[in-house]
């Protein structure tokens, strides 16, 4: 390992209590970092397709009647 | 046998062809009474080849052809087979084209087939607002629950309201149909062989007139798509017979994808959400395939790139005890 990590692995590592709340909070971190960025990759793919993309439509159309 | 005796009938010819070679070979079992002429071992080669490949062609005859239970008829045309964009594994319904279809089941098909499986909750925020949902569904009427006399009154719709059908019972939508049941709409595109190729194959086929020759019974009309060619439903779309609402030229086949697509959603009405949680598993379970391939070759190259080298005991000397 490089010395320039060695104090973080110290930190996050050698307790055990702290080592399971890097796990969790790790977890939770990815999950929404990785649902965020396929969510944004997903609505690219399908540009104007999805009901959001039309719903303004319809909203604005209620409102002028 | 006969492999024996041609080996021998080669050794043989190869004998008078080099003889000073074979004098030093045991050339006693080869005597020249048994060895066949070459003329009559080629007969009986040939002919037992024959008689394999034709017994072989037999069997094939007998057993192997596929067997049809149906005629080319009574199976009906294979449907096209159409670029369906939604049926890309990334790709979305068009939910735009899912409001035109629902609009063509409304206008068009719901006067004989019900949608059954589809309660109009599920339209929201797929075709329509709540509130244009909630008004469609206000527009029907259902039955209530008794009131304090057991009376059953009728209510407006609700969200929770399915799709009025447009008969009671299949009883009476035979009875009005000629004897032929409209089928429910609900799942028919995962209920038919082709799917969206052959519901869009079948409502665009029909044919100006049945080619000359064919003879239908009575209130049924020709479409070759549909198996056994005779079909109780005629042909319902036509060239602007809806006007969308959102300027799309209502084509007779613009109108039949709009529909096809409405129903696959109606059919498959989680098909969005799936495919996107399978783009999110193969990401991940690819992530985590690399990683495990990474990992195994970490560990296992010191064992790989290591050296074991055999030093032999110095041979001859006293056994020296260590």
């Amino acid at each position: 390992m490089a010395t320039a990590a060695r104090p973080l692995y110290n930190f996050l590592v050698r307790r055990n209590y702290i080592f399971l709340g890097v796990i969790f909070a790790g977890a939770f971190g990815f999950e929404m970092a990785f649902d965020t960025i396929s969510d944004r990759i997903w609505d690219n793919i399908n540009k104007g397709r999805q009901w959001k993309d039309i719903r303004a439509k319809y909203i604005q159309s209620e409102d002028d009647e | 046998m006969l492999a024996r005796s041609c080996l021998r009938s080669t050794r043989a010819v190869g004998a008078v062809r080099n003889g000073a070679v074979n004098t030093s070979k045991r050339a006693a079992s080869t005597s020249s009474s048994e060895a066949a002429s070459p003329f009559r071992l080629n007969m009986a080669g040939s002919a037992a080849t024959a008689v394999a490949i034709g017994s072989m062609a037999w069997y094939y005859h007998l057993y192997g052809t596929e067997l049809h239970a149906m005629t080319p008829t009574e199976e009906g045309l294979h449907p096209t087979k159409y670029p369906w964009e939604h049926a890309a594994w990334t790709k979305t319904f068009d939910h735009q084209a899912l409001r035109r279809g629902f609009q063509v089941y409304q206008e068009v098909c719901s006067s004989c087939h019900s949608l059954s499986r589809i309660p109009y909750r599920s339209l929201v925020g797929v075709t329509h607002t709540v509130d244009e949902a909630k008004a469609m569904a206000e527009e029907n009427e259902y039955d209530s629950e008794p009131n304090d006399e057991g009376e059953i009154e009728k209510r407006p719709g609700k969200l929770s309201d399915y799709l009025p059908s447009p008969y009671k019972n299949d009883e009476a939508a035979r009875a009005a149909n000629n004897g032929a049941l409209p089928p429910d709409l609900s799942l028919i595109v995962k209920a038919r062989h082709g799917g969206c190729d052959y519901i869009f194959s079948l409502l665009t086929g029909y044919p100006e007139e049945p080619p000359p020759g064919v003879k239908l019974p009575d209130g049924l009309n020709f479409n070759p798509y549909f198996p056994g060619t005779g079909i109780a439903m005629a042909r319902v779309l036509y060239n602007d017979l809806v006007e969308y609402e959102d300027g799309t030229p209502a084509s007779t086949s613009q109108m039949a994808k709009d529909v096809v697509e409405f129903l696959n959603w109606s059919a498959e009405p989680e098909m969005d959400q799936r495919k996107k949680m399978g783009l999110k598993v193969l990401a991940i379970t690819s992530l985590l395939t690399a990683l495990s391939i990474w990992v195994k070759r970490y560990k296992w190259s010191p064992i790989k790139t290591r050296k074991i080298v055999y030093v032999p005991p110095k041979m001859g000397g006293r056994p020296n005890g260590h």
